[in-house]
């Protein structure tokens, strides 16, 4: 196999970060060549270095065996290295062939565009990536999922040699992800090298053909997939050893129930959904993306309005109608995104957690009490585990994980028990989701009432002491957690499209 | 709830942008058979003749601040550049006696010269588009009154430069429409904007640019030396406008111009262009341009004191725009 790309001694320095030292990569014609490692290790940088979107501050970099020195995402084009970024970047208002010609589109005299041949050969690279999609489809109205496919063809229209995929599952479902893995496959079989970054474990078995971990800034090994046990992966990555132990669902039996929900309706999206959680309860909202997981927390919180069905919190009957009623009755609901809906990034940590209850620390006239509001940061930094210098960092300079403790906190001021988490580990690395997961724990002990939300699997079944399962906006059956469910049993139910519906739930 | 779920999906079905054109367009209707019942003078050939000739001046401005806002920027610049313009055409005819052709050619020049820096200042050294048209929009008014001494520039010594705004082609060829050319010059430039909009690549960059500059550049688009060519594009424009200005007065006002810049925008809003940028149309801003005209005009008519039309404009902008957010939480 030739190599299309050898990558040696690579320094990059940005001001006050050494962000890669001394690391290597190297990949051949034909492979799926997986990097890993945790957030902020300098995979995405490295990266960035070979499709010539950053210049390397020193090293060795070859492409097709030449020493090449891309100085724009255009040259490493021209070098046969497209990249598919971590996060989408489409223009939502253009169409899927417009997106994909960017920058070359066919023109005729005088700058006119040939959007016929525009259409005509989108059609064709759809076609032989066996794509079922309307070229003239407004990007913006289409699934993330085909937003993702439209990535992958305009990487493929450049006649790439070498495709860099930085997490390109994030967003899609087990379905998506077998159909994007048809794809990569075919195209190794022609030849192309693909760098894979990812965090889902599991998928490294699947697609990848050799591994490369990194760990802050540094090159730490590269192993062959099939014969390297994932844990030994983990390891590597984080430095230790990472242990999953089963979930032992307490016994709740004589536990007050929190929440609970019944018949609730929201045109197609919610279908007659009833469930109940106790205190102390993790309840795991397991099924495929659209499964209508999302809409249902949404509507508990009255973030959306409902068409019919009764919430009950503590037993009391409650009239949800904005998230203000909901915050009021004591649920709190942690959005998948956080930086759209739960945070001011730009402030700092203590201001941010004081924001959700502004009014404690309102004197006289609406002045604010900045000791009382740091006093209570520190308190949560300490309990939470925050790590963070001090409490008036901002928060866009904290890991993702430290970022989703920040909002657990916001919401624990505000005397929040029945919390819904919606995908909580989303972009979080592996060290800090086993943190989040402990700290659920912790809550739940203590007598939270935790409603967690999430396509892995391996999370809901980490994490849950029940596990409500969801098809199509109807919910398909509770499954008790620990070790009596497995992977198959959800799978089963998430995929249960008939009209058939069975609660097998004890509660 | 059912009710919103299927208006939800009716407008799923209407392309986008198609909704708020056709309401813009309704409500242009609807005024224009409003003011007719209320008044027998309004509906008279000469009174919407004197609509358009008013919507012209107003019209080429918003087309050329269409074309920034799409970029995802915007130009307050647009109307001391007008007339900026004017005055360099009133220096070139009037002070140099140059013929007529060579006056519009300059004005236009001067305006795309003047877009290509407030480009550069956006593009090139990253000044937010506010701040820089801004900056541009104050230099202009001071030069323009610099340039012209502080007095009115006439055109008495150009026979005919009057007639390119006043004049009517169309009245000499079909008698009983006096469509003055001005207006014609607004719906040529306006067909040629928006054939660049939708089927060359400058037109390509701009949505391109308002939906998601990074993405543009990753694709390895010089995004800089677009959109200054956007900018200097929609200066020349504005030259159009200075020269329509002027030939209207048939004089440069140096100290006229601040003000257009703002109704200019909000013709553009009316039309149901995204201030956010990615989208946009120039037919609907020239409905949106033909609204404020037709507003201003009809209340007129019905002898509304004008400190209350300025006060109903204000109104319909808040309104129109409300519309739009309202359809869009609905769709969403």
């Amino acid at each position: 196999m030739t190599r299309l790309v050898d990558m040696k001694g690579i320094e990059k320095k940005f001001p006050g970060v050494h962000a890669l030292k001394n690391v290597q990569f190297d990949l051949k014609s034909g492979e799926v060549h997986a990097l890993m490692g945790e957030n902020g290790a300098g995979k995405s940088t490295l990266m960035k270095i070979l499709s010539g979107i950053y210049q390397r501050d020193g090293g060795e970099l070859l492409i097709g065996g030449q020493e090449a020195n891309p100085v724009s995402p255009r040259e490493a084009q021209a070098l046969g290295i497209g990249i598919i970024h971590q996060e989408l970047s489409l223009m939502n208002d253009l169409t899927a062939a417009q997106n994909i010609f960017i920058g070359r589109e066919p023109r005729r005299s005088f700058g006119r565009l040939d959007e016929a041949a525009l259409n005509a050969r989108t059609a064709e690279i759809f076609a032989s990536m066996n794509l079922d999609l309307d070229p003239t489809a407004v990007v913006g109205d289409l699934t993330i999922a085909k937003q993702q496919m439209i990535e992958i063809a305009k990487a493929l229209s450049y006649r790439s040699n070498v495709l860099i995929m930085d997490e390109p599952t994030a967003a899609l479902n087990d379905a998506e992800i077998a159909e994007l893995f048809v794809i990569i496959r075919r195209l190794r079989d022609e030849g192309v090298g693909i760098t894979y970054i990812s965090h889902k474990m599991d998928e490294l078995k699947q697609i990848a053909d050799r591994v490369t971990v990194m760990r802050d800034g540094e090159y730490v090994g590269t192993v062959v997939a099939a014969d390297t046990p994932l844990s030994q992966i983990i390891a590597m990555m984080v430095g230790r050893e990472v242990k999953e132990v089963p979930v032992v669902a307490p016994d709740l039996s004589d536990a007050e129930v929190s929440l609970e929900v019944t018949n609730l309706s929201r045109g197609k999206d919610i279908q007659d959904v009833s469930f109940s959680v106790r205190k102390g309860e993790i309840l795991g909202f397991a099924g495929l993306m659209g499964a209508g997981r999302t809409e249902v927390a949404r509507a508990i919180f009255g973030a959306d309005p409902r068409d019919g069905g009764e919430i009950r919190v503590h037993g009391r009957l409650v009239d949800i109608r904005s998230p203000a009623d909901a915050v009021n009755v004591g649920i709190g609901y942690l959005s998948e995104d956080r930086k759209h809906f739960g945070l001011a990034t730009g402030m700092n940590v203590r201001d941010n957690i004081a924001l959700a209850d502004m009014r404690s620390f309102t004197g006289m006239g609406g002045i604010l009490d900045d000791d009382g509001m740091a006093a209570t940061a520190r308190n949560y930094i300490d309990q939470l585990g925050i790590r963070t210098p001090s409490e008036v960092q901002e928060v866009r300079l904290l890991s993702g994980g430290n970022q989703q403790k920040v909002v657990i906190a916001k919401w624990l001021l505000r005397d929040c028990d029945v919390l819904i988490f919606d995908e909580p580990t989303r972009g979080i690395d592996v060290g800090a989701k086993s943190e989040i997961y402990k700290l659920l724990e912790v809550l739940a002990d203590q007598g939270k009432t935790i409603v967690v939300i999430s396509s892995e699997l391996p999370e809901i079944m980490r994490l849950s002491h029940r596990i409500a399962v969801m098809c199509e906006g109807r919910l398909t059956g509770i499954l008790p957690g620990g070790e009596e469910t497995t992977q198959e049993d959800i799978m089963h139910l998430a995929t249960q499209r008939a009209a058939a519906m069975q609660v097998t739930g004890t509660h | 709830m059912t009710d919103s779920t299927i208006t939800s999906k009716a407008s799923v079905l209407v392309e986008r942008g198609t909704y708020q054109k056709l309401l813009a367009f309704a409500s242009l209707v609807a005024l224009l058979i409003g003011f007719s019942i209320a008044s027998p003078n309004f509906m008279q050939t000469s009174n919407m003749i004197a609509i358009l000739q008013a919507t012209s001046v107003n019209g080429v401005l918003a087309v050329a601040v269409t074309l920034v806002i799409i970029t995802g920027g915007i130009d307050l610049s647009v109307g001391t550049l007008m007339t900026f313009c004017a005055v360099i055409a009133g220096v070139v005819l009037t002070f140099l006696g140059m013929p007529l052709l060579i006056g519009v050619v300059a004005a236009i020049i001067a305006g795309a010269l003047c877009g290509l820096c407030s480009g550069t200042f956006v593009a090139k050294m990253k000044i937010p588009p506010f701040i820089a048209t801004l900056g541009m929009m104050l230099i202009l008014k001071g030069l323009s009154l610099v340039i012209s001494g502080t007095r009115p520039i006439y055109f008495n010594d150009t026979p005919g430069f009057h007639l390119i705004s006043r004049g009517s082609l169309i009245g000499e060829v079909i008698p009983f429409l006096p469509i003055p050319n001005g207006v014609l010059i607004l719906f040529l430039v306006a067909a040629l904007t928006a054939y660049i909009l939708n089927r060359t690549v400058l037109g390509r960059y701009t949505f391109a640019l308002g939906s998601n500059e990074e993405a543009v550049r990753l694709s390895g688009v010089n995004t800089d030396m677009w959109k200054m060519r956007i900018y200097a594009l929609a200066g020349g424009i504005c030259g159009i406008g200075g020269i329509l200005i002027a030939s209207r007065l048939n004089s440069a006002q140096p100290s006229l111009g601040l003000g257009y810049e703002l109704e200019a925008i909000a013709a553009v809003v009316i039309g149901g262009t995204s201030l956010s940028g990615g989208r946009g149309t120039i037919l609907g801003t020239l409905i949106g341009a033909l609204i404020m005209a037709v507003l201003t005009n009809g209340l007129r008519v019905l002898s509304v004191a004008q400190e209350w039309q300025t006060v109903v404009t204000g109104a319909i902008i808040i309104l129109a725009v409300y519309a739009d957010m309202v359809r869009r939480n609905k769709s969403a």
